[in-house]
């Protein structure tokens, strides 16, 4: 478990960062639909809306709305070449808390899946508090405009139906396995890949499998509302998806 | 990486971002490509109220690209014919498909079509550079700047 060893950038890189870099590829092999709150959020926005996807991956949610304009940015250089195939969008790579956007410049934001890769509380507060940073202040016009919102989803600790199976009064600092499966892939071009397996002295079926562990903070009930509260930031809707913490935020008015 | 990016982009570190001359980033040794994409008009018209068109020439000058008219096209100037007003569209009840003007043309190839495939971004305040390899610019900070 990660409460043992020094917390911060240098665990991420090591716990995050490094994986998705690696994994990428089968990653977003596995990451095409979109969730429905985050398709409601990203359907809902005005025409010509613009907007910053942070911790992109590989640019699935860049390809919901085409009339909006959305710059996403992720770690991970290889989900980015993946990411920028969608147009009209684009895609860079940068850290989540030192974003290369001008601050208030943007009508929405998301961040889905992301903040929760942070390792320590403080860490955290910073993805909120840049999210917010992005924002288009408050306002009040005669179309019902209203500033800039952002929808950000985490894992929720409380999740006892799913595969994982945690729960309230579990450890909330956890390291989750991502397998990628070495068989299925070499079990389709046979020969090459057997001469290779019985090189390295493998099973016969085909490669190993090999396991990645990534780092994950799971968030408690009320935990992301109390974050983005610290942030300087005020929820404006909030919920529970399918083992997601989601809220949506505003800056304060 | 496509030029309109350039519109919603500056320096990564914290401290720099506040200052003016930190926006736009101004490219360095770039390498263009053209990739073709379709024409959105709608896209077009929706994204000009966010267009730095100041800032938007300066960058076109400096890659060596063919000047932008001194002031920003209206919704109109994209559309031929000029753009109907909505209550006419609402009146005609067989859609209009409207037709890019020779202006939209030219927008959507510099801002959507134009890509700095490599070189830098470097930043007009601190004059720290960041990287664009395969399309793809990073800004990832070194450590002692984070």
């Amino acid at each position: 478990m990660a409460d043992s060893e020094t917390q911060g950038p240098d665990y991420e890189e090591q716990h995050v960062h490094t994986v998705y870099e690696q994994i990428a590829s089968h990653f977003s092999s596995t990451r095409y639909k979109p969730w429905p709150v985050v398709e409601r959020f990203l359907k809902g926005l005005p025409d010509g809306a613009v907007g910053a996807d942070v911790g992109c991956g590989n640019g699935k949610y860049l390809a919901v709305n085409p009339r909006v304009f959305i710059v996403g940015s992720d770690r991970s250089t290889n989900l980015i070449k993946i990411a920028k195939q969608h147009h009209p969008h684009s895609a860079v790579v940068a850290d989540n808390l030192s974003l290369p956007h001008p601050n208030h410049s943007f009508d929405f934001a998301i961040s889905i899946a992301v903040i929760h890769h942070l390792s320590t509380p403080a860490r955290r507060i910073d993805a909120v508090k840049a999210i917010l940073e992005l924002l288009r202040p408050p306002f009040r016009d005669r179309k019902g405009g209203t500033g800039g919102r952002a929808l950000i989803y985490v894992w929720a600790l409380e999740q006892k139906d799913s595969r994982r199976g945690w729960d309230e009064g579990h450890q909330q600092d956890v390291m989750v396995p991502w397998v990628m499966k070495g068989k299925k892939e070499k079990a389709q071009k046979k020969g090459k890949a057997l001469e290779q397996d019985m090189e390295y002295g493998g099973a016969k079926r085909g490669a190993e499998d090999k396991t990645f562990l990534r780092y994950y903070h799971l968030y408690r009930k009320g935990e992301l509302e109390s974050d983005v509260a610290e942030a300087g930031g005020e929820i404006v809707e909030s919920g529970y998806e399918k083992d997601n913490w989601w809220a949506i935020v505003a800056r304060k008015t | 990486m496509k030029l309109l990016t350039l519109n919603f982009l500056t320096c990564a570190i914290k401290t720099c971002k506040t200052q003016p001359a930190s926006f736009p980033l101004h490219p360095r040794d770039a390498e263009l490509e053209i990739v073709e994409t379709d024409m959105n008009l709608p896209f077009l018209k929706n994204i000009l109220p966010r267009l730095m068109w100041d800032e938007l020439r300066t960058i076109t000058s400096e890659l060596g690209l063919p000047d932008l008219p001194p002031t920003p096209p209206t919704r109109s100037n994209l559309v031929e014919g000029g753009e109907k007003d909505a209550v006419a569209e609402e009146e005609e009840q067989e859609e209009v498909v409207e037709e890019p003007t020779q202006t939209a043309k030219d927008l959507h190839r510099i801002l959507l079509e134009t890509c700095i495939k490599e070189g830098k971004l470097v930043c007009g305040a601190c004059g720290h550079e960041y990287k664009v390899m395969e399309g793809v610019a990073n800004f990832l900070l070194p450590g002692h700047l984070v």
